[in-house]
């Protein structure tokens, strides 16, 4: 089990951080942080390139985070023409940033710079999976 | 260190359908490169050939391009930083050319990108950022410049009809640029009330694909004097990356890569942003003119938007920016467009701009981004 159901289209599978898979299936986000020297990773790395170790720990990005900027998507590329239109935002939480799509329960005429947000996993059709962002 | 310069520089017309194949696009543009030049294809030790890979059935078109040129067996390879693949070609010419390898080496930039539907263009392009963690939430080239230019206007209260105003201006020079897809000058209100492709650009806010090629001919001094009259040096290079992830990114508001780039290029070329006569920046989208002039230092951070609604970036303003159009204008076959922008600072500090000539310009400027940011390059040439 890898990448193959995770967002709207997957394009690669194996990873040695598929276990991200399995903590969000369980309703966790998770980062990865370096057992070594502590810096943390989203995207999650599996390995150091400061320390050259692979050994690293996962942790939750849980808590609040601000919304840096978003988009409005109009038009999907192939693969995601029935996604269309959706909001693409990137979130400050806790030492990472992340990309994901606003949840369509957030009104486009409520979404500011700068908003208090959350994370978490959400189903899309046909068993996939992703995460989004919400309002905190 | 060795003098290099630009001897030739050329490219075809882009188009949103070239009609012939690669190898016969970039023969064209081969050719208005070494037109009146006092070499010919022997004479050229080398050839770079740069695109975006994917959009061509043809794999490895080195060789093939090469073989069409009339310059095997001379060595042929690929460069590839997406949209400033051919800038990329111009650095590694350099560098080969001043460790002695070469004397003269050609640079061709090439994309068919008519080959693929619009939508799969625009999925091709979107894989040009983190294929794990990104593109499967739908992310492209434009929604990546959106994320800035939404974080650019909030914190600097940049408005949408501010980045019109750089496609009034690009369409402007647009429309009597011959190579140019786009030859139509838009207004204010065709801009302001073109469909929203994705919050806040809308359709004229961002560059069309197109069908194209560019060549450069670089050569080592000595032989640059004998082959052209008016060699147009390479005095400035900067070339740096951001991360692949939207996530790494630390400034939303700027590019990190193409302040690097130009910090390099600037320092290299012992000159700073004042001694910019004419330059050209990377429009794929409206808010990238903006951004450029600020990464580049033509205006303070967030003080951009000034030079567009003052009009200093006309060919008779104090910095003249993408008087040829621009990507806006003249669309972006992203493997052709360094080549382009090197081609018009080439034709300006040559003083054969005819459509749009800046008055003797000694000094230009090339800006080339690849794909959202993730590759900075910065060339400065001087007469």
């Amino acid at each position: 089990m890898g990448f193959e159901n995770f967002g709207t289209v997957s394009f690669t599978t194996e990873a040695k951080t598929a276990d991200f898979i399995n903590y969000l299936e369980s309703g966790k986000v998770m980062a990865t942080r370096c057992k070594q020297c502590g810096t943390t990773y989203f995207p999650p790395k599996a390995d150091c390139p400061d320390c050259l170790s692979s050994e690293v720990e996962w942790f939750e990005v849980g808590g609040k985070g601000e919304l840096r900027s978003y988009t409005k998507v109009n038009y999907g590329p192939t693969g995601f023409e029935a996604d269309a239109p959706y909001t693409l935002a990137l979130g400050e939480f806790d030492g990472v940033q992340i990309l994901a799509r606003l949840s369509r329960d957030i009104e486009e005429k409520d979404i500011k710079v700068g908003m208090s947000l959350t994370v978490s996993p959400v189903k899309l059709p046909e068993n996939r999976l992703a995460y989004e962002f919400k309002r905190a | 260190m060795a003098e290099v310069a630009i001897v030739g520089a050329g490219q075809t017309a882009f188009s949103r359908q070239c009609g012939v194949n690669i190898r016969e696009l970039s023969f064209e543009a081969f050719k208005e490169a070494m037109e009146g030049l006092d070499i010919t294809a022997e004479d050229i030790d080398a050839s770079i050939i740069c695109s975006a890979p994917e959009y061509d059935k043809q794999r490895s078109p080195a060789g093939l391009i090469s073989e069409y040129l009339g310059l095997t067996p001379k060595p042929a390879f690929y460069v590839e930083t997406v949209c400033s693949s051919s800038s990329t070609g111009l650095r590694v010419a350099w560098s080969m050319i001043t460790a002695g390898l070469h004397k003269t080496v050609a640079v061709i930039g090439f994309q068919k990108m008519s080959e693929l539907s619009s939508r799969e263009a625009a999925e091709r392009m979107g894989r040009g950022g983190d294929i794990i963690w990104e593109s499967p939430f739908g992310l492209t080239m434009p929604a990546g410049y959106a994320l800035y230019a939404r974080a650019h206007m909030a914190k600097y209260g940049t408005t949408e009809e501010h980045l019109a105003k750089v496609r009034v201006k690009n369409s402007h020079y647009g429309a009597s640029n011959p190579k140019a897809t786009y030859r139509k000058e838009l207004g204010l209100e065709d801009i302001m009330n073109s469909e929203v492709i994705t919050s806040p650009l809308k359709k004229f806010d961002c560059c069309a694909n197109a069908d194209g090629a560019s060549c450069t001919i670089v050569a080592r001094g000595d032989v640059a004097r004998g082959a052209c009259k008016i060699p147009i040096w390479i005095i400035g290079l900067g070339a740096a990356t951001d991360t692949m992830s939207m996530a790494g990114r630390e400034s939303l508001t700027g590019l990190r890569c193409a302040q690097e780039a130009a910090r390099q290029a600037y320092k290299m070329a012992g000159i700073g942003p004042q001694d910019i006569d004419v330059a050209e920046v990377h429009d794929c989208f409206t808010v990238s003119e903006i951004l450029a002039y600020e990464d580049l230092g033509f205006a303070k951070p967030g003080e951009g938007v000034g030079l567009i609604e003052d009009k200093q970036t006309y060919v008779d303003g104090k910095m003249p920016v993408n008087v040829d159009g621009g990507l806006l204008s003249k669309g972006h076959p992203i493997g052709a467009t360094g080549g382009s922008q090197l081609r018009t600072i080439v034709r300006q500090l040559r003083r054969e701009a005819t459509e749009a000539q800046v008055k003797e310009p000694e000094v230009g400027l090339v800006h080339n981004i690849g794909g959202i940011g993730q590759y900075g390059n910065v060339t400065i040439l001087r007469r």
